[in-house]
């Protein structure tokens, strides 16, 4: 085996990192583009799905340009906050900070029966991981006209079950409000009464993420109680 | 790329290289090695493939970069120096899927950056790229991709069709028929569990032909 000095090892070492520094920022620096409208794609869609125009990654955001009327800010008192671009807001961080402090983002639109809706963002956590979605309301900020939900890590069969369209569909319908009171939506293990305006079936095996998802509902859109109540028609 | 000993690129030695960890060298049933990955993304094909071809991309192209590299690389550090250029590869792959195929790297997640773990890829530039010529090396790594790859591969299919009743996302069981008359799909195959069972049954599958394989 060949000997190597004490510094020939430093060079080496010195020299490998450089070499790799340059390729790690080059590549990040060349992909960050696409990357990044990747994000903006996958937003858009999420948004228009929860107002049941599938889009493709091709069509996403001429579809939103159409579909999608505004974003505008709210704080907890359910006031505008001016100069604050609606769909730069990440939710997660504004999670972190104080409630009199959060932007709460709101978006306005029309698909194509005529139906003024609003699309509002939750992000919660389920069993592993985040779990984030759209929910969107009729006018009369009560009735939920759609939603979709996705989640980064949880159980293939399980959990990850929340975002297909068997569980999403079972919202559309359903209601926010009991006489004037917050109470959002529950999930019910064992199966739901379908009469009942508040709650949907739980998944089975998906009990912790079908809880969080329950939370997420309750603890994001109950933000909006302010906004919601005294919008109401 | 070694031209003094003319050995023809596709040499039966070198082509050896390429086909024995399919079968007789193959990393995980044999070697048993990666399985962890193994049980991961095998719920499904899609990611299962896309898993194969970015360990193979890494562990083929890490192989030739160290081989290239061996007399060079102090001994002393060697194990850095691996894990660096692995580490790199790793992460420009997965810059790359999140840059191009968006879909997938989102259910591939956390498994692309834990590629670097997988004990193949070091096992094999410890084993083999760190004492042979770059070509060979190049070869062996593209053989022990595939070889993982076919095992993953044969285990989501599996897992794919008895749990999800799909191939490829395609829903072949609804397609035939089969819920119609009663059938219903496994919960268990979900399961990482069943990925290890699905993984014994080929060890035993592959012994069972090929006495050579039999422990003493």
């Amino acid at each position: 085996m060949k000997h190597f000095s004490n510094r020939y090892i430093f060079i080496f070492s010195t020299v490998m990192v450089v070499i790799v520094a340059a390729l790690l920022s080059l590549a990040a620096t060349l992909l960050q583009p696409a990357q990044e409208r990747n994000l903006e794609i996958e937003k858009k869609r999420s948004m228009l799905e929860s107002i049941w125009i599938p889009a493709t990654k091709k069509n996403a955001v001429e579809l939103y340009d159409k579909y999608i009327r505004e974003g505008f800010v709210l704080n907890i008192k359910g006031d505008p906050v001016e100069g604050i671009d609606a769909f730069t807001v990440i939710l997660k961080n504004e999670q972190k900070k104080p409630l009199e402090e959060q932007y709460l983002p709101v978006f306005r639109a029309e698909p194509d029966d005529g139906e003024k809706v609003i699309i509002l963002p939750v992000e919660g956590k389920g069993l592993w991981g985040p779990i984030y979605g759209y929910v969107s309301l009729k006018s009369d900020l009560n009735t939920i006209y759609g939603v979709t939900f996705d989640h980064k890590g949880e159980t293939p069969g399980l959990g990850a079950e929340i975002n297909t369209t068997a569980f999403e569909s079972m919202f559309p319908g359903k209601k926010l409000f009991e006489n004037g009171t917050f109470v959002s939506v529950q999930v019910h293990k064992g199966g739901a009464d379908p009469a009942d305006l508040h709650g949907v079936d739980a998944i089975s095996g998906g009990t912790i993420t079908s809880k969080g998802l329950e939370k997420m509902l309750l603890d994001c859109l109950g933000k909006y109680n302010d906004y919601l109540i005294k919008n109401t028609i | 790329m070694n031209s003094q000993e003319k050995e023809p690129m596709f040499s039966a030695k070198n082509f050896k290289l390429l086909t024995s960890p399919l079968d007789r060298n193959n990393p995980i049933t044999i070697q048993v090695l990666g399985i962890c990955s193994a049980l991961a993304v095998t719920v499904k094909l899609k990611p299962a493939l896309v898993m194969a071809l970015s360990v193979t991309i890494v562990v083929a192209i890490s192989n030739l970069v160290i081989a290239v590299l061996r007399n060079y690389i102090p001994d002393r550090i060697r194990i850095i120096v691996q894990l660096v250029v692995i580490a790199t590869l790793v992460i420009i792959v997965d810059q790359i899927l999140k840059a191009f195929a968006f879909d997938v790297s989102k259910q591939l997640s956390v498994f692309v950056g834990l590629i670097i773990t997988n004990c193949i890829i070091m096992g094999r530039l410890e084993a083999f790229a760190m004492a042979n010529r770059p070509w060979p090396s190049f070869l062996d790594g593209l053989g022990n991709g595939a070889g993982y790859g076919l095992i993953l591969i044969i285990v989501a299919f599996f897992r794919e069709l008895l749990g999800s009743g799909t191939i490829y996302g395609y829903p072949v069981l609804e397609k035939i028929g089969a819920y119609s008359i009663g059938y219903e799909n496994n919960g268990m195959m979900i399961l990482p569990p069943i990925a290890l069972i699905v993984v014994g049954l080929i060890i035993w599958f592959q012994r069972s032909r090929n006495s050579e394989l039999i422990e003493k």
